[in-house]
């Protein structure tokens, strides 16, 4: 269905159009939502703890956790409310490296992701193994400013960000894909950009 | 749990059936879906519009009237200087023209009406928006719920909805109207000239009968980031305070 007199646009330049999944326009700066407050962590009061179920398998304070194994990642990310920014670099700890410290193979398919906020999301195993996916500590070099989810957020950039917590405090494996904060408020189980899964009823 | 999941729609056509300026930047698209649905104070519809080479640009839009008015929606819409769907609407959109609709969409900046006691909302600019259906469905359904509304915006001439919140207001049926403007002298003894600061969301607070049981707080980033840790820090716990932000 055609628009009458919309043709101009936002288009994306065209050497970058197939990086930019349906529906998304490219975004410059770097947009902040959240569904709450932001909330002010203090490195000294930070934690990760890994869990199976109700039971911790480890637990690492800010400077334990700043000791594993450093990786740079530079990926493109999509927002579910249409914007997609290109290579941006993060660096952090792979989950791999978090779960080879723990000595752990992951016990289930899915997890859940938590974060100070009391903000959950689902994300399946196979979705942050094998590189895919890190708990980031860095953006352009400097600790990641509360806003954009310091002083650590999951970063699983090939699903729509809403994936990648801010402000994360654990990583929970789970018997089942259990739903999170936004997946039980209309939004998709899975959210891949390249399928435009942004919505509970979307394909 | 409060937030039920929301019910989804896929795309459907919607006309525009009346405009209305509401202020120099700030026009209202009243909509016809072709099928009409119900929606809850608060959320929001995805707008896609397309280009003759099949270019679509998609944005989301806070509904601005109440779940009373069946049918028809209306969006009350700012222009964007460097936008991409704002300048259609502002420049091109007419009565009459189509264009695709997605909605209801959003499961969290919703009001739990059973359970929440009074609200503060607090919006900046064209985040008064979502916050307009709240007090529009309070008044239709003639609801006692407590309910002070801090709108920040630079000048009087950039209220949106001002004579009908005014109105609103006037009714004294447990609604305050706290307008701030940033950039002009106030005009009603209620108000403030200058940004949301702790002081004023402490006054705001206590306009209520007892604590609000939730916040509402839209805008840009900027000012929801300011007003949250206002609210906070004038002794409102975080976990009741319920954001939307444009994102810039």
């Amino acid at each position: 269905m055609v628009t009458r007199g919309f043709s101009s646009g936002r288009r994306p330049p065209t050497d970058g159009d197939a990086r930019i999944p349906p529906g998304q326009y490219l975004e410059q700066g770097f947009p902040v939502l959240s569904a709450g407050p932001t909330p002010r962590v203090r490195t000294q009061d930070w934690s990760f703890t890994l869990k199976h179920g109700p039971r911790p398998i480890k637990k690492w304070n800010w400077a334990e956790f700043n000791a594993l194994p450093l990786t740079k990642m530079t990926r493109d990310i999509h927002c579910v409310t249409a914007w997609t920014k290109f290579d941006t670099p993060w660096q952090g700890v792979l989950v791999d490296d978090i779960l080879a410290d723990a000595g752990v193979e992951p016990p289930t398919g899915f997890t859940l992701a938590h974060a100070f906020d009391g903000y959950t999301t689902n994300v399946p195993v196979a979705d942050l193994t094998a590189g895919k996916a890190m708990v980031a500590l860095l953006y352009e070099g400097k600790p990641i400013t509360p806003d954009h989810g310091g002083p650590a957020r999951l970063l699983v950039p090939h699903l729509y960000f809403w994936k990648s917590a801010k402000w994360l405090n654990g990583l929970q494996f789970t018997t089942r894909d259990e739903p999170g904060f936004w997946e039980l408020r209309g939004y998709h189980i899975y959210g891949d950009p390249w399928r435009e899964q942004r919505y509970m009823d979307d394909p | 749990m409060s937030d039920a999941a929301a019910v989804q729609s896929p795309w459907q056509t919607a006309g525009i059936v009346r405009i209305e300026k509401r202020t120099p930047r700030v026009t209202s698209f009243f909509l016809q879906p072709s099928r009409p649905f119900a929606y809850r104070a608060g959320q929001h519809v995805d707008v896609r519009l397309t280009a003759p080479d099949g270019y679509q640009a998609r944005r989301s839009y806070s509904i601005a009237s109440a779940p009373e008015t069946h049918g028809v929606i209306e969006l009350a819409i700012e222009k964007l200087d460097d936008g991409e769907v704002s300048p259609f609407f502002h420049e091109v959109a007419a009565v009459g023209d189509e264009f695709e609709l997605r909605g209801p969409l959003g499961g969290h900046f919703v009001w739990p009406e059973d359970e929440s006691g009074p609200l503060v909302l607090v919006g900046g600019g064209s985040g008064v928006v979502p916050l307009m259906s709240m007090l529009r469905h309070r008044a239709a359904r003639n609801s006692a719920v407590p309910v002070v509304l801090v709108f920040s915006v630079r000048v009087w001439d950039e209220v949106i909805f001002r004579d009908e919140l005014i109105a609103l207001d006037e009714r004294q049926d447990g609604f305050d109207l706290v307008l701030t403007l940033t950039r002009e002298a106030a005009r009603r003894p209620a108000d403030y000239a200058r940004r949301v600061d702790v002081a004023m969301m402490v006054q705001a607070m206590t306009r209520l009968p007892e604590p609000p049981g939730v916040a509402f707080v839209c805008g840009s980033n900027a000012f929801v980031s300011a007003a949250a840790q206002a609210l906070i820090d004038a002794g409102l716990a975080a976990q009741k305070i319920r954001t939307e932000r444009y994102g810039v």
